[in-house]
């Protein structure tokens, strides 16, 4: 197993490499950075110029991409524009833990992402956990309770559910508990931003603004979820060994919950090991809608000015998230399953 | 002898999208103590449906059992709560099914397995169960069975399984073992090794078998009592030797005629029954083997003829006298 390990991780970086090629080609190809520099409009012809060199912008995409992997440092670089490579350069490149600084706020990369990750981080594991925990929850509940009235109530609000757009999911919800609430005289849910400025960053703050947008990113995939654990246990209770097991005389919930669920956990885990990595990336609608500081707003803030080493940085975090996920996956479903492990 | 279980006018029924399927058909038989029946008949005709009603294993929807009586002592299985089955499944009737590849759950060890029945029936702690089942793998013949407890189903073969499965069965001395067609899955030398191990276990432990086959050969030998289905009804039931000796069905004398014997001449071919057998999803009326019987008088095809004795124990649900061919 331990070297089933070691081999996996060494199959990610080859493909890591080639993921940060492809993004990088992309990337390099949605928009000029210079044109909308930090917002302002840079007009003569010369401070462009100057600019694009100072960004390394004038070379060509394959010298660009080997500056943004190991760094500049080696290598000096005419700034002013007279032919003579004087400057030397300051980037130590990905490989050295430099992802570069931002076109935008001129902050190092790895801190403009690092003030945002762990706001997106509470959030998406607060709904990740609502998710999992409510569709076990009711995906169990409606498979042992297969055609009853309260299956089939929950079979059409999951429909509806998972076929609500996010955004309606999340303006409605600020409508209802929000405006709704107020008017009513209820106590109301918070609709923007992390804490009230006047009560200061608290937990109970960040918790209580927390309820809303973690209710409109759990409503999709919790409806999802819920139908899928349904039909995998569905499947697995109508399997040859749970007979056995009722035929043993074994409790019925020794039945459902280690015989059925144990044996249903594998497909859902695989699911969630797909999930979870993209929950790095932010809820993009959600925390725009709820103006939630994650990472999701900084990507569109970043991706919509061009800011290259920002938006690299993020997508490149994803990209590493998913193939260690990946791995991670594959120990866990391993760990469930002996099949599997013995192979290995 | 006294009787252990005895069934009544049991009847089940499976609500399909297609329609009902009248799997069982008032099915009513005995058993006693220490006896051994055999269940005979071709592949659907409600074998497996009958024993896991009486177990209540079938799911419900979309099964539905819509009479009858499954009486064991004084108590009717079929009327008993949930609770009270769990207390008779594995403890007081244990089923050993058809298919060992998939009856054993893949991700828990063959330990775990076979220790479950102890601790939950006998309240038995870990250790004492994993002593016990160590034995118990030996009494089924598992060599080096203390090594093998922590392996997990694929890790054995599918002799071995089925061994496992006899072993699950047998761990709390249950009075009645309900072998649900144990060797069909298994090569023939594995088959006979299995039988010899039940027909051992029988004698040691003095329980009674409900022996469930499509095989007439391997009854002859194991059983006290056959019972002969076809569509969801017992069509015959007597005791071996005379079942085979005197058939009284015309199903049953198909059966027999379908089966190679060392005494038959060897140019004489093996006869297969014409026709197929019938559309479950039609209610029954009249008897359900007439269509491909060829005694069968206009009476076979509007009338279920009921289950009467013959001559003893012997008892035959038919119009017709099959030795002379008319009416009975
Ligand atoms: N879950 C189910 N849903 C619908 N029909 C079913 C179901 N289970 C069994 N049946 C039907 O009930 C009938 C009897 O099946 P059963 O399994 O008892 O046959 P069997 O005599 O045990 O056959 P075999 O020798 O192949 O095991 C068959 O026609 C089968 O199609
Ligand atoms: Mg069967």
């Amino acid at each position: 197993m331990g070297r089933y390990i070691i081999k996996r991780l060494l199959q990610g970086i080859p493909l890591l490499f080639f993921i940060s090629i492809i993004l990088f080609v992309l990337m390099m190809n949605m928009g000029d950075p210079v044109a909308t520099m930090g917002g302002r409009r840079v007009t003569r012809a010369s401070d462009y110029e100057r600019l694009r060199r100072q960004l390394g912008l004038d070379k060509p995409i394959y010298t660009q991409y080997l500056y943004w992997l190991i760094g500049n440092d080696w290598t000096k670089t005419d700034v002013d524009g007279d032919g003579v490579a004087e400057t030397p350069g300051t980037r130590r490149g990905v490989l050295r833990g430099d992802f570069g600084v931002s076109l935008v706020s001129r902050k190092p990369v790895l801190q403009v992402i690092g003030e945002r990750l762990p706001n997106t981080l509470i959030l998406m594991l607060a709904s990740e956990f609502v998710i999992i925990v409510g569709s076990l929850l009711v995906g169990v509940y409606s498979a042992l309770r297969q055609y009853s009235a309260l299956d089939h109530i929950i079979t059409a609000l999951s429909f509806i559910g998972y076929s609500m757009p996010i955004f309606f999911i999340a303006l409605l919800s600020m409508y209802i508990f929000g405006v709704l609430f107020k008017r009513w005289g209820l106590p109301y849910l918070p609709t923007v931003g992390m804490f009230d400025p006047q009560a200061g960053k608290t937990t109970a703050q960040v918790l209580w603004h927390m309820v809303l947008p973690v209710l409109s990113i759990s409503i999709i995939s919790f409806a999802a979820y819920s139908r899928y654990i349904r039909s995998t246990m569905l499947e697995v209770l109508g399997q040859d060994y749970i007979r056995t097991a009722r035929a043993k005389g074994l409790p019925r919930r020794e039945v459902v919950y280690v015989h059925a669920l144990k044996n249903a956990s594998l497909p859902i885990v695989t699911v969630v090991g797909l999930d979870l990595p993209l929950l790095l990336g932010g809820a993009v609608v959600t925390e725009r809608i709820f103006a939630w500081p994650g990472m999701g707003r900084l990507f569109l803030d970043h991706v919509s000015r061009s800011d290259l080493p920002v938006v690299m940085g993020i997508l490149m975090m994803i990209a590493t998230a998913v193939v260690v996920f990946q791995i991670l996956t594959d120990i866990v479903y391993a760990w469930l399953d002996p099949r599997i492990r013995y192979e290995k | 002898m006294t009787m252990l279980l005895q069934t009544i006018d049991l009847k089940t029924r499976f609500h399909i999208p297609e329609g009902t399927v009248y799997a069982v058909n008032g099915v009513s038989f005995h058993i006693s103590e220490g006896e051994t029946l055999a269940v005979v008949g071709e592949s659907g005709c409600g074998k497996s449906v009958t024993m896991m009603s009486i177990l209540r294993l079938l799911p419900a929807p979309p099964a539905e059992i819509v009479s009858g009586q499954a009486l064991w002592g004084n108590r009717d299985l079929l009327r008993l709560s949930e609770n009270e089955m769990e207390q008779i499944r594995g403890r007081e009737i244990a089923m050993v099914f058809q298919d060992p590849m998939t009856s054993l759950n893949p991700v828990l060890t063959i330990g775990r397995q076979l220790t479950e029945s102890l601790r939950v029936h006998l309240g038995m702690g870990p250790a004492e169960a994993a002593q016990r089942a160590v034995e118990l793998l030996e009494q089924v013949g598992i060599p080096d069975a203390a090594h093998r407890l922590g392996d997990y189903p694929h890790q054995y073969s599918g002799g071995m399984r089925q061994r496992v499965m006899i072993a699950m069965a047998l761990c709390c001395h249950p009075s009645l073992l309900i072998a649900d067609e144990p060797t069909t899955a298994l090569d023939v030398t594995i088959q006979a090794q299995i039988v010899e191990l039940i027909k051992k276990l029988r004698d040691q432990l003095h329980m009674a078998i409900i022996w469930i086959s499509h095989d007439l050969g391997v009854v002859a030998g194991l059983a006290n009592r056959v019972m002969v289905m076809y569509a969801g009804f017992v069509v015959e039931e007597a005791l071996v030797d005379d079942l085979y000796e005197d058939p009284r069905h015309p199903y049953t004398l198909a059966l027999l005629a379908a089966l190679p014997r060392v005494d038959r001449r060897r140019d004489r071919r093996l006869k297969s029954i014409p026709g197929a057998p019938p559309n479950l999803l039609v209610e029954p009326r009249g008897c359900p083997f007439a269509p491909r019987c060829e005694f069968a008088m206009e009476r076979c095809r509007f009338e279920i003829p009921p289950l009467q004795p013959v001559q003893g124990t012997h008892a035959v649900a038919c119009w017709v006298d099959v030795t002379t061919g008319g009416p009975r």
